[in-house]
């Protein structure tokens, strides 16, 4: 019993959790968000295949995530026409299958080679792909895209899937059992021999795995499972069109990847639920929020490069032995500070936005509910004071973490020995 | 026919060359550093608005000397102060440096000069046609475009191939301690190469901004196009970066001017085909019609069939 | 694992506290769908500037039916798919009318979306005004009863295209040059078939497709034009691809008339200018500043006043919020279900003339008087606004009677009982 516990606990809590989320969020929008980050989960998750296990970077991600919805429409739709008796919820499987199909042709073509070379290649054969859908209008619909009605379907037990609140348990059913196969993927041979091609492709070699078939087949894998993530996008908004295989998205999901961290299987997912939130909510805050967003990602890139589950994960040692109440002060300063910091920049920058992108609307303007005049010198004069202020501050706070960090391990770490020894 | 022989291929020296002017500080930061700058494509735009904001104030040369040392400086603070600091992630990480840089750049370009475009001009000293071909007029500003660009090239040849410079920053790529060591400060080296390769950027702004439309969105509507010239010649080929912006311009120019479509050259066999509904788009696409995608099929095929490019020394 | 869904749920605890649904019933909620930032946002910051302006004079004289028009903007990146989660937050936050216009693309999304939602939620009903999309689809085979278009679609400009150039003798070699999508191919096809029709001795001497904005040097088509002889060009091009489109002809000196419906657009006059084009490239649309019809002319006034560098680019926007603002009134409430039937059929005065227009009830599509304007330096005593700095600006040339735009529709509208 324990033993089950611990391998399918944690499965058994996601789908409890994703059971409940709408009883405590159950707004239009917030629904339409859920299911949004339940599809980007697959899609940074089915990235990872490629980035963070087998070394792939690929700048033409969204041709397979693209490719899955234009077929899931499709067939959608020819399953409505033909008034076949298929339900709703095996459709992304057409999705599935495009993705896998195309994933192996393109697959073919770009996984002889790692490194730079395969990323040139998936960026021009993500630029042919996303060109090619506006020239072949019959199949991509032109401009306008391919609509479809999901509820045409036949309904399955009476359920339709016209409300949003259906079409999510749809997604989080498809989304629980592909993070769950990508999950086991990840402990199978296969996957380990992924990360060997990662980490060195010539040893791979002399131990007998040709790195190109592994290549190959994570490429593949990995498109079938974009492709399932294309087809849910196809079923949330009824809509497909030629921008959703495009450059945009590729990189979306790389920004995904990386700022939840490369590498760990948590990553990407808090990286989607983190990134699709921002793009859904930052733009109501800001218009300068693409501003934000780079700021964002520099600084992730630069201070963080092992990503948010990369951060977490290093406190682990210190959680298991206790330590944690070492550090956590320092890192409650660090985050005060930042947020000080974070605040005296936003203020310059929303600032400056009024006065030059909108000058139409007038200096006065509010920040954080507090009304000012962006032309007058005393906001100007905070935003410096808590810019250059917190800087300083964060710095040294961040400084002083490290420090309490390190020595926080070392005592973990000679904890961990002395249990080890007393045992 | 020779009329549009002549035409064709002058418009395709001239295209390409304005391909090799924008593209020549990416070869020159990728051959030297190793580093893919996404970036390369803003600081063109940053170029083109320097230059315009100089043009409108000084004077259209002015503007060509001082924008580049600006944007120059700027790569040099940002290489300085960000890249160095990325640099010992790896070079996935450099890349996505640069890449989160287009987005501040960007979003920094259109809260000063708005998001419409500016009216950037030709100066007036090279505001007349050069001479006329078959009636058509080739202004002047296009043969300083042309000439710029091969001045450019000669200059980055002598000085990667002749000079000492040259020599110490190639062999500060493949042996940086060994160069280290032999007293030169290797760190100064990479900041210096990231500023000209951004300076030269700049250039290309400077020169193409009234070409060209100078607007905010000019860095992302430039799209990956210059990458493909730089991986087709070869990466960090100097010749070959020339050759492949030689070789694309020239393809392009001539696919516009052929109206061949399959449905054309298999007639006969159309019919049996059209009835295909997803069919009849591929089989009656011109070769016009596909000409600005033609150079990602050109990469894809150099990728596949010859990795290391026209030109290139090395795979990746 | 488990701590992906901590950070998860986290996330959506500050995702909750950010939607707050206020639904106040003293204010009538527009809610504004087009791009705000990155390239799009060009065009669609005057669109809101515009509805912000409308909506400040009508509040300073007491509102509609007693309420404050409040307009909120949502940005939807240019992207369908955006675009539908941010109609569900302005419907979550209280709105009922949506405006968009924006790319076909995303007008074909909210359409169908605004008809579903209101299919699967009766009693709450939303509509979307679109004053800029203008695929034919909308107003054919996917018209619904929810959707009301305030810009000639397609097919009605070129009507009114080709009956212009049909009393235009000098017009003998006609090319075409227009994006490849499928604005661009409707563009070609029925200026093809219309042409046929109206003026079967005008040649058709090229019909050309190219990428959309993907073309960086246009000197090899112009070549194409030269070579083909003609005397005038039809382009549905806009944005980058239009500007250097005729900068390329500038250059090399290619004299030729530009038919043209989105020369206007921002960067178009500039281009134009830039090219030394005067009087060459003609563009059809609703209205323009230019035009000697004083009322019109005094809110342009007021208007840059308040928006110096964003210029007035949508005059069917004043006409669609004073239409809508009508049909409320007669309706007495600012429930769609209710006014809806109020727009169909509706009479309108024009903002650009005065003239009459009124909105077809068959397709929900508006018939308004188009203009041919044309492009060149202006006579300062009658023509007082000029285009983006230029000096130049957009003069009459011939105005289009509404009978003269009449297209039929193939619209079978689903209507709620």
């Amino acid at each position: 019993m324990k033993n089950f516990l611990s391998t399918f606990g944690v499965w058994i809590v996601a789908a409890i959790v994703a059971a409940c989320l709408p009883q405590l969020f159950g707004s239009g929008l917030a629904l339409t968000s859920m299911s949004l980050m339940g599809m980007m989960i697959i899609f940074s998750l089915s990235y990872n295949m490629l980035l963070g296990q087998t070394g792939l970077l690929s700048f033409g991600h969204a041709v397979f995530f693209g490719l899955g919805g234009f077929f899931c429409v499709h067939a959608m739709n020819d399953v409505a026409a033909g008034k076949l008796p298929v339900p709703l919820i095996v459709v992304p499987l057409a999705g599935a299958a495009a993705g896998l199909v195309f994933g192996a042709l393109l697959g073919w073509v770009s996984t002889r080679r790692g490194g730079t070379a395969f990323s040139m290649i998936t960026l021009g054969i993500g630029e042919l792909v996303a060109s090619s859908a506006l020239i072949l209008r019959h199949f991509f619909g032109g401009e306008e895209g391919v609509t479809t009605n999901r509820t045409d379907l036949a309904p399955l037990f009476g359920l339709n899937f016209g409300p949003q609140l259906q079409v999510y348990y749809l997604i989080a059913a498809w989304c629980l059992v592909s993070v769950a196969a990508m999950y086991a993927l990840t402990r199978t041979p296969f996957g380990r021999i992924c990360n060997a091609v990662r980490d060195n492709p010539e040893r791979a070699a002399f131990i007998g795995y040709d790195p190109q078939a592994v290549r190959f087949l994570s490429f593949t894998l990995s498109g079938l499972f974009a492709g399932i993530a294309g087809a849910l996008a196809a079923i949330n908004f009824e809509i497909m069109n030629a921008g959703q295989l495009g450059a945009a998205q590729s990189g979306a999901v790389i920004l995904m990847v990386f700022i939840g961290g490369v590498g760990t299987f948590a990553g990407p997912i808090i990286g989607a639920i983190l990134v699709t939130y921002l793009q859904v909510a930052l733009s109501d805050v800001t218009d300068a929020w693409q501003l934000y967003f780079g700021l964002l990602f520099i600084g992730m890139v630069m201070f963080v490069p092992e990503g948010i589950a990369g951060l977490l994960l290093r406190q682990q040692p210190l959680l298991r032995e206790r330590q944690l109440h070492r550090v956590v002060p320092f890192y409650a300063l660090a985050l005060l500070a930042g947020l000080v910091t974070i605040a005296g920049l936003s203020l310059a920058i929303e600032m400056a936005n009024r006065l030059t992108a909108h000058a139409g609307d007038g200096p006065k303007m509010a920040f954080l509910h507090v009304p000012l005049n962006a032309t007058s010198v005393l906001p100007w004069a905070i935003a410096a004071v808590l810019l250059v202020g917190g800087g300083w501050l964060f710095l040294r706070a961040a400084r002083a973490s490290r420090n309490a960090y390190d020595t926080a391990l070392a005592a973990s770490l000679a904890a961990a020995l002395a249990h080890r020894s007393n045992a | 026919m020779l009329e549009i022989l002549f035409i064709s291929t002058l418009n395709g020296v001239l295209y390409g060359m304005l391909l090799f002017l924008m593209a020549s500080g990416l070869t020159v930061i990728f051959s030297m550093m190793g580093v893919l700058n996404f970036a390369h494509a803003s600081f063109y735009m940053l170029g083109a608005f320097f230059g315009f904001e100089i043009s409108r104030r000084i004077g259209f040369w002015p503007g060509l000397v001082v924008a580049p040392l600006l944007v120059g400086a700027i790569g040099m603070a940002i290489e300085r102060y960000g890249l160095r600091r990325v640099h010992r992630h790896g070079h996935v990480a450099e890349l996505l440096f640069t890449f989160g840089l287009t987005f501040v750049i960007q979003e920094g370009v259109e809260m000063v000069w708005g998001k419409l475009p500016v009216d950037y001009r030709v100066p007036p000293s090279l505001d007349f046609p050069a001479f006329t071909a078959f009636s058509t007029n080739y202004p002047a500003f296009k043969m300083f475009e042309l000439l710029t660009a091969i001045a450019i090239f000669a200059v980055l040849l002598l000085v990667v191939r002749r000079t000492r410079i040259g020599l110490i920053v190639q062999a500060a790529l493949t042996h940086p301690g060994m160069v280290g060591m032999l007293g030169h400060n290797v760190d100064r080296i990479f900041m210096l190469v990231f500023g000209v390769g951004a300076g030269l950027a700049a250039v290309a702004g400077v020169i193409a901004g009234p070409a060209l439309v100078t607007q905010s969105n000019m860095a992302g509507l430039l799209g990956p196009i210059l990458f493909v010239v730089v991986v087709v010649g070869g990466l960090g080929s100097l010749g070959g970066a020339f050759l492949a912006s030689l070789l694309i311009g020239l393809l392009q120019t001539f696919a516009v001017a052929s109206n061949a479509s399959l449905a054309g050259l298999l007639g006969p066999l159309s019919p049996s085909a059209k009835q295909q509904v997803f069919l009849a788009d591929i089989w009656n696409v011109t070769v016009a019609q596909v000409a600005p995608i033609l150079p990602y099929l050109l990469l894809v095929l150099i990728l596949i069939f010859r990795p290391r490019g026209l030109m290139g020394r090395r795979e990746s | 694992m488990t701590k992906a869904f901590v950070a998860g749920a986290l996330a959506l605890c500050a995702f909750g506290a950010t939607v707050v649904p206020a639904l106040a019933d003293d204010t009538i909620k527009i809610g504004y769908v087009d791009p705000l930032s990155g390239g799009g946002a060009s065009i669609g910051q005057i669109g809101l500037n515009q509805l912000k302006f409308i909506a400040d004079d009508v509040n300073a004289k007491g509102g509609v039916i007693g309420k404050k028009i409040e307009v909120i903007g949502y940005d939807n990146k240019l992207s369908p798919q955006v675009t539908l989660v941010q109609v569900q937050k302005a419907i979550d936050e209280g709105v009922q009318i949506i405006v968009q216009g924006n790319g076909s693309a995303v007008g074909a999304a909210v359409e169908s979306f605004v008809a579903k939602y209101n299919e699967r939620n009766p009693g709450k009903a939303v509509v979307y005004l679109n004053y800029a999309a203008i695929d034919p689809s909308l107003t054919n085979q996917n018209c619904s009863y929810w959707h009301f278009a305030w810009d000639a679609n397609v097919d009605i400009k070129l009507e009114a295209l080709t009956n212009f150039i049909k009393s235009k003798q000098e017009v003998k070699k006609v090319y075409l040059i227009d994006q490849d999508y499928s604005f661009g191919h409707s563009v070609a096809d029925t200026v093809v078939s219309m042409l046929k029709e109206k003026r079967p001795d005008i040649q058709i001497v090229g019909n050309e497709f190219h990428p959309l904005v993907k073309v960086t040097d246009f000197s090899p088509y112009i070549a194409k034009i030269k070579a083909s002889g003609a005397d005038t060009v039809v382009t549905g091009n806009w944005g980058q691809d239009f500007a250097l489109l005729v900068k390329a002809a500038g250059d090399s000196g290619l004299k030729v008339n530009w038919y043209t419906f989105y020369a206007g657009g921002s960067g178009g006059p500039t281009a134009i200018k830039q090219a030394n084009l005067p009087d060459q490239v003609y563009q059809l649309v609703e209205g323009f500043n230019n035009i000697d019809y004083k009322p019109m002319q005094d809110v342009v006034r007021t208007y840059i006043a308040r928006y110096k560098s964003e210029p007035i680019y949508y005059p069917r926007i004043f006409n669609m919020t004073g239409m809508l603002f009508k049909a409320i009134q007669e309706a007495n409430s600012a429930d769609p279900a209710k006014f809806a039937p109020k727009l169909e059929d509706m009479k309108y005065a024009t903002f650009a003339s005065g003239d009459e227009g009124f909105m077809r009830k068959k397709d929900h599509q508006f018939f308004q008087p188009l203009y041919m304007s044309v492009f060149g330096a202006l006579d300062a005593a009658k023509q007082p606004f000029d285009e983006e700095g230029t000096g130049w600006g957009w003069k009459p040339s011939a105005q289009i009677a509404v009978k003269d735009t009449d297209h039929p529709t193939t619209c079978e509208m689903k209507r709620p009982n």
